[in-house]
């Protein structure tokens, strides 16, 4: 009854293509953004925005960058976590070797890095597709690691291939409490996700999902392949880049590249399953769903089952639930939680009426 | 009728095609007029869809040449084509089914779209501009081809008859001077097959585009066509109007056999 367009009419192409062509959904956004961007900081405990508001973020932001190669160009890759690397270390080299180097223009930096990086890994895509370029693009997950703890220049020559991130300094001010950091990458990944959007919705974006959806078709048009390929490389690898910048920044603080392995890449691969494969949105339901499952198990399964069943029990149970997602979610809605948020839309626009 | 047939825009001569040892084209020349519409014609593997990908770069000849609009045309990527003015619609449709119907004919709009990837990311100023510009044009299309009420839905829900009329959308929101068309009414019922008749005489009479029409269905092609090309097992075997094509007694050989 609330959640309808009726008498909202659209007087011009402008308010027929805005993100949120129904009111509702505005209010309903802003309203979102009210919470996690002012609310959230004041009433949420420490360990709510350190452990997992924090996290959520990020990992949206990493999804999000899988989703543009991935989801919206078609183009699958197993590597996201390796570019997240290249992001945390350009980062913490460019603050470390340059002096005065402020926070922002390196978490820049480190994103072209990665995307340099990206094109350089998405050049096979020009020749192979599916199957054959995931398997290029793990040669980006192990080469890149490898090449990390290969050469300590990268580490600025720490033993253990550890290294812990700067202090984050903008404009003087240090963000050192959870707080400061949670508004810090609330307002980056708000920002690149508005960029994000508005590149899928023009035509940038549609040239990707031409190239997805029937390449032959697309060239025919006038799309260049190779161009519209490795412009979602780079795109998919900046954002990944910034996602692993942060992470080290405003996440855990040191970080080594063994962290970012392809257990990872699947994690985040996940992500845009569950969430939704070719949506914004779903890579922050399907980051928010992972980051928030384990965490759930943890605290409910003792509660349901007792203790008797021991730890080892909880974290394997843990990869039985996700496993069975994954298949689930594979089968029954393959575009994810964001469709079936779609769908409960619409139902809420006809509801009580059956159609 | 206001169109009037210009002079030659396509020029091809001699174009041999192999895919290995498999003569798809051998020896064929032939010319497309401007204003005109050109039908292709032929039993299954003549040739046909091989002609079109000829002309709009998919396929390289291994001999021959194309005179395009009196230049010769040297060996160019579809996308070339693309950006001369050449169009076209598949055989099987070839429309970018995650898509809606509004985004896939914006699509066809593309190479005259001039913003970048950053400028897209900010869709602040000129690129949203541009972006309301080209859908006052799509919309055009959409009114011309009368599919306002589809225009936001998912192309991979419409029905066949649809879908090949928003693929005809997304070719002509290019604006081309060539429309190369693949068999538009094939698995059409004789309603559907009227109104993409009159689409296409329309088409060619408002916007005087050229067009290039592979079609299976004799009536049609007799009925619109102005200049008629038979090709049989890669070789030319029929050219001229239709009533001189319907005549050929090579051209009946190939359709209904002789008798021994």
């Amino acid at each position: 009854m609330l959640y309808r367009e009726a008498g909202q009419f659209k007087a011009s192409y402008a308010e027929d293509a805005q993100i949120f062509p129904i009111r509702q959904d505005r209010i309903g956004f802003w309203l979102l953004m009210l919470v996690f961007g002012v609310a959230v900081p004041f009433l949420a405990s420490e360990y709510w925005l350190k452990a997992i508001l924090i996290p959520v973020l990020i990992f949206s932001l990493a999804a999000l960058g899988l989703n543009i190669l991935t989801g919206y160009a078609g183009q699958l890759s197993l590597g996201s976590a390796a570019f997240m690397a290249v992001g945390a270390f350009a980062a913490y080299n460019f603050i470390l070797r340059i002096e005065g180097m402020p926070f922002l223009v390196a978490l820049v930096l480190a994103g072209l890095t990665a995307a340099a990086v990206g094109i350089l890994f998405g050049l096979p895509s020009l020749r192979i597709k599916g199957f054959y370029l995931a398997v290029a693009t793990l040669a980006a997950q192990f080469f890149i690691v490898w090449a990390l703890v290969k050469f300590p220049w990268f580490s600025n020559n720490s033993s253990s291939g550890v290294v812990t991130a700067q202090d984050v300094t903008i404009l003087g001010y240090t963000f050192a409490t959870p707080e400061a950091k949670y508004v810090l990458t609330f307002l980056i990944v708000a920002f690149m996700a508005l960029l994000a959007k508005n590149m899928v919705r023009s035509s940038t974006g549609r040239a990707w999902m031409a190239v997805r959806d029937m390449d032959v078709a697309a060239q025919v048009i006038g799309f260049r392949l190779m161009r519209t390929k490795l412009l979602a490389f780079a795109v998919s690898s900046f954002y990944c880049g910034v996602a692993g910048a942060l992470y080290a920044y405003t996440y855990i603080g040191t970080v080594e590249p063994e962290g970012f392995n392809l257990d990872l890449s699947f994690k985040i691969l996940f992500m845009i399953i569950i969430g939704g494969v070719g949506s914004i949105m779903g890579s922050f339901l399907g980051a928010a769903f992972i980051v928030l499952l384990p965490i759930f198990l943890d605290n409910f399964v003792p509660m349901i089952f007792g203790d008797s069943l021991g730890a080892g029990f909880v974290s394997n149970f843990q990869l039985i639930v996700f496993g069975g997602l994954i298949i689930f979610f594979l089968i029954v809605e393959p575009h994810g939680l964001a469709r079936l948020w779609q769908i409960a839309k619409e139902k809420l626009r006809l509801w009580p009426f059956p159609h | 009728m206001a169109r009037k047939i210009g002079g030659v825009i396509v020029d091809l001569q001699n174009i041999s095609l192999r895919f290995g040892g498999v003569k798809a084209l051998t020896d064929i020349s032939f010319d497309v007029k401007e204003h005109e519409i050109r039908s292709i014609i032929g039993p299954n593997g003549a040739g046909k869809s091989s002609m079109l990908n000829v002309i709009n770069g998919v396929y390289h000849p291994q001999e021959g040449q194309i005179f395009f609009k009196g230049a010769l045309r040297k060996k160019l990527e579809p996308h070339e084509a693309a950006e001369q003015g050449i169009a076209r619609t598949f055989q099987n449709i070839a429309l970018f089914k995650g898509m809606t119907v509004l985004d896939n004919i914006m699509t066809g709009r593309n190479l005259r779209m001039k913003c970048n990837f950053l400028q897209h990311a900010l869709y602040w100023g000129a690129a949203q501009k541009e972006e309301i510009a080209h859908r006052i044009k799509v919309e055009e299309v959409i009114e011309f081809l009368e599919i306002q009420s589809i225009r936001k839905t998912p192309v991979g829900r419409l029905p066949y008859g649809l879908q090949k009329r928003v693929e005809l959308a997304r070719a002509l929101a290019a604006e081309p001077h060539i429309l190369l068309l693949d068999e538009p009414m094939a698995g059409m019922n004789v309603e559907e097959k009227q109104d993409m008749c009159r689409f296409i005489l329309d088409v060619n009479d408002h916007y005087g585009t050229t067009i290039v029409l592979i079609e299976h269905d004799m009536g049609v092609v007799m009925d619109i066509s102005d200049r008629v090309v038979v090709l049989d097992y890669g070789k030319k075997i029929g050219d001229g109007e239709p009533e001189e094509v319907k005549n050929n007694p090579e051209v009946i050989k190939a359709y209904l056999g002789t008798s021994h």
